[in-house]
């Protein structure tokens, strides 16, 4: 972590104690997650509690306490993806990655994640990966998609599970 | 562009009209829908693909291009409507747009296969007003967006914009604004359908200085893009109305909560700030009249609750985003403790309207005891998914056939959704109720803020129920032990149902709980928790006896309770699935019939999508 990048995003806020997401968010968008010693840091500068700032790190959802990989796959389980296959979407990218919701792959490529809505529920079932969307997404098409961004089926363990069966 | 600042109401007007001499009416346009949905189909292509087909034609000059918010009907994105003919085309992929250059742009002429074609007349729409879509909507909030820019203010002074809030500043008092909002019965929109302009006499009224006025635009409802279509779409409109809002309150501070979900609604909504400021409609002296007011943009980090007022506040503050006890309202101590005005945003949308048009003639539209129009977002298993805006009062059925064009693949209509979260499951058998805030309340469901989630047989209720269940275990504050412990609970009992360990007594115990639940939690999430179990056990209750006494998922859904096999009269032993299960469930050779090793198989459904002769079925 560098803490002189730290302090230019506080600079670009201020030390109010009511910057404090708004901080978080751009540590976040800096490092793709919020490292322990950031975490410290602004706690010192802004004069609030560690705990608070680990209360409002762990609270809302779009922080993340672990590194996430280079690719963010965000599956959408919002209730008009949930009854066109949202699901299933999910299930077909932690089979692809090898992964589980949430989990990041063993060479920090891939995340994955669900979200609860991305705002174009008429095209549900609705993935983005990165900052592109992909909607009326049938299942078959995911791992075509993942490979855009570098997947190659060697590149995770879906290999590994061919041998064993 | 260099922007004056407005000093009066005879500038805007003036400004206006510069605005409309500058701009040829018959100068041919391309409107092209950027809206979040539209740019998932690929819209920036089709952008970019106009800009150097006109290039290549030499026709940069004589062609506008206008990048648009969300007209609604993303379903059929990419949309592009060519003016002033006005020709509607849908689906617009970047190879169609050399043909549309050729053709309509240079030969006037349209390129029929981009218009809508009616599935069952085989019909073709060339205008707006002939798709059955928008025909049958009263789109008095989202009907401009195709015509504006929302990166460009003079978009939305061009028709008229901002001379609702020169109105106000220049010939009504405080008060009377808040009368005129008053008697127009306008009632929030963001769920609770509390009226607005009570709210604002209580916030005025309040002691305590400065007061706030707050946009949310959280938006938490999964499956609902109304505010993300305004603040994106048309932004101007919302923080005209705040304006308007804050004048008639007598705040000097205002913030807009965007989800963080919603970049484009937050890039959109800065860019429209910045270009209100240069021309004087926020800041100091706004058009002259001595009213002082700013705004200021907040991203919410993604937590449901969050959208709660007192949740909302906490979380403007830089603390943790949970609701607080009410024992005084948040129009009296809000944020910061100071009294503060929350509305959504197609709540302030509705402001400027009312104030030009009058409060007869909002009232004029909708039902008794709500006035007005009301989007929601149309989704699911509709023909028609997207954004549509219609007068209270309209029937559900009218919205889900008329406008939504029925359900899919010839599919049986089971049950409608609304109210998100809070709302309920309606039954086919109420179809026919008008929708306004208190009609669906009576079923046990909400108008809440306008998702419309459609479900066909195919959708299994006892998932739903769990589905918004699990969903309020995330998202829970955890602050009281009803709706913290009781949703865990119920939880659990939803999920031995699903699968297939549902036991007799267990819809009585979720009723049980829900009584609890319904009663003593704090704040509405965990008070209104209960109603997706709810109304799906009173509508439904035959998909719960099924789970539980027969172990049988009626709508192939609960995977514990359903099998994959090949039928061997329709399979053709084509290999198709073979090679597509994931778990070598499936063997078989060359023209010979598959059989599927339901022990290896993990249920995926490949197969089944796989293939085309129907021969995979659920059991
Ligand atoms: C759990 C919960 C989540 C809410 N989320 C939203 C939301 O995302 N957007 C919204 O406008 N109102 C939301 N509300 C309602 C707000 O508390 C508040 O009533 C509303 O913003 C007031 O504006 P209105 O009167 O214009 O509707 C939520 C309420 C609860 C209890
Ligand atoms: S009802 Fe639920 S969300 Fe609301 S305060 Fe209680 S625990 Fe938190
Ligand atoms: S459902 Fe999936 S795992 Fe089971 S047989 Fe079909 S493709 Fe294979
Ligand atoms: S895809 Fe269908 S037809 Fe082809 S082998 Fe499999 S079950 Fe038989
Ligand atoms: S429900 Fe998936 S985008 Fe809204
Ligand atoms: S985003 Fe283009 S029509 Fe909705």
């Amino acid at each position: 972590m560098d803490e002189d990048k730290i302090d230019e995003i506080i600079g670009c806020h201020g030390t109010d104690k009511s910057e404090l997401i708004t901080i978080l968010q751009d540590v976040q968008a800096e490092y793709n997650w919020l490292p322990p010693d950031a975490l410290r840091h602004i706690a010192k500068r802004l004069h609030v509690p560690l705990i608070e700032v680990f209360g409002i790190a762990t609270f809302y959802k779009s922080f993340s306490l672990k590194p996430r990989g280079k690719h963010l796959v965000r599956v959408c389980l919002g209730t008009a993806c949930h009854v066109r296959g949202g699901p299933r979407i999910l299930e077909t990218a932690e089979r692809i990655l090898d992964i589980k919701a949430d989990e990041t792959t063993a060479d920090y490529e891939f995340t994955v994640e669900s979200v609860n809505c991305l705002g174009c529920c008429a095209l549900g079932p609705v993935m983005v990966v990165d900052n592109e969307y992909y909607g009326n997404l049938p299942p078959v098409k995911v791992e075509r998609i993942l490979r855009k961004y570098g997947h190659t089926s060697s590149s995770s363990s879906t290999s590994i599970k061919e041998e064993k069966s | 562009m260099n922007r004056r600042r407005i000093k009066s109401h005879s500038d805007l007007e003036k400004l206006r009209q510069e605005i409309l001499a500058k701009r040829d009416l018959q100068k041919t346009r391309v409107a092209i829908c950027a809206g979040t949905g539209c740019l998932a189909l690929g819209a920036q292509k089709v952008i970019t693909s106009f800009k150097e087909e006109l290039k290549k034609q030499g026709l940069e000059n004589t062609v506008e291009i206008r990048e648009t918010g969300c007209p609604g009907f993303c379903e059929k994105g990419t949309i592009v409507v060519i003016y002033p003919e006005g020709f509607y085309y849908l689906q617009v992929q970047p190879g169609d747009v050399p043909e549309i250059v050729e053709k309509t742009l240079i030969e006037k002429e349209p390129v029929e296969r981009l218009f809508y074609t009616d599935p069952i007349t085989n019909e073709k729409a060339i205008y707006e007003d002939e798709i059955p879509f928008y025909k049958n909507q009263m789109r008095l909030l989202i009907g401009d967006n195709i015509n504006i820019d929302p990166k460009k203010i003079e978009d939305y002074i061009a028709p008229g914009g901002y001379s609702a809030l020169a109105k106000v500043l220049s010939e009504m008092s405080p008060e009377e604004v808040i009368e005129e909002v008053k008697s127009a019965n306008l009632r929030g929109r963001g769920g609770g359908g509390f009226p607005a302009g009570r709210k604002w006499g209580t916030t005025r009224n309040a002691p305590g200085e400065p007061k706030y006025v707050i946009v949310n635009c959280d938006e938490g409802d999964p499956g609902a893009f109304m505010d993300r279509a305004l603040m994106e779409g048309n932004p101007h409109s919302v923080i005209e109305g705040l304006i308007i809002g804050a004048y008639a309150i007598g705040a000097c501070e205002g913030y807009i909560y965007v989800r963080e979900e919603y970049p484009l609604a937050v890039e959109n909504t800065s860019i429209a700030i910045e270009q209100a400021r240069d021309y004087g409609l926020l800041g100091r002296d706004i058009m002259g009249s001595g009213f002082d007011f700013d705004v200021k943009i907040f991203r919410g980090a993604g937590a449901f609750v969050s959208g709660e007022s007192s949740a909302l506040m906490s979380s403007l503050e830089g603390k943790v985003g949970a609701p607080k006890p009410k024992y005084i309202h948040t129009s009296v101590k809000g944020l910061w403790n100071k009294p503060t005005n929350l509305n959504n945003v197609e709540t302030w949308a509705n402001v400027p309207l009312i104030i030009n048009k009058g409060a007869d003639w909002f009232n004029s539209i909708g039902t008794e005891g709500s006035k007005g129009t009301k989007i929601f977002s149309l989704v699911g298993k509709v023909n028609n998914t997207g954004l549509v805006e219609v007068p209270m009062g309209i029937t559900l059925r009218e919205i889900i056939y008329n406008i939504g064009g029925g359900i899919p693949s010839n599919k049986k209509f089971k049950a409608v959704q609304t109210g998100g979260p809070s709302g309920g499951c309606i039954p086919e058998s109420f179809i026919d109720t008008p929708v306004d805030f208190d009609e669906l309340t009576k079923l046990g469901s909400m108008m809440g803020s306008g998702g419309m989630i459609v479900m066909d047989e195919d959708t299994c209720m006892v998932d739903v129920a769990k589905y918004f269940t699990d969903f309020l275990v995330d998202e829970s504050c955890g602050k009281c032990v009803p709706c913290r412990e009781g949703l865990e609970r119920m939880s659990e009992i939803l999920t031995d149902i699903c699968e297939g360990v549902g036991k007799e007594g267990d819809i009585e115990l979720l009723e049980e709980l829900s009584v609890v639940m319904k009663d003593t939690s704090m704040c509405a999430l965990g008070r209104t928790a209960p109603n997706p179990v709810l109304t799906t056990i009173q509508y439904f209750r035959d998909e719960y006896d099924a789970h539980i006494e027969e172990k049988k998922c009626p709508a192939h859904v609960c995977k514990a309770l359903i099998e994959y096999y090949i039928d061997g009269e329709k399979c053709t032993g084509c290999l198709a699935c073979l090679k597509a299960c994931p778990e070598g469930a499936i063997s078989g050779e060359k023209e010979v019939v598959h059989t599927l090793n339901t022990e290896k198989c993990s249920k995926c459904g490949i197969c089944y999508d796989t293939c085309k002769f129907d021969a995979v079925i659920i059991r």
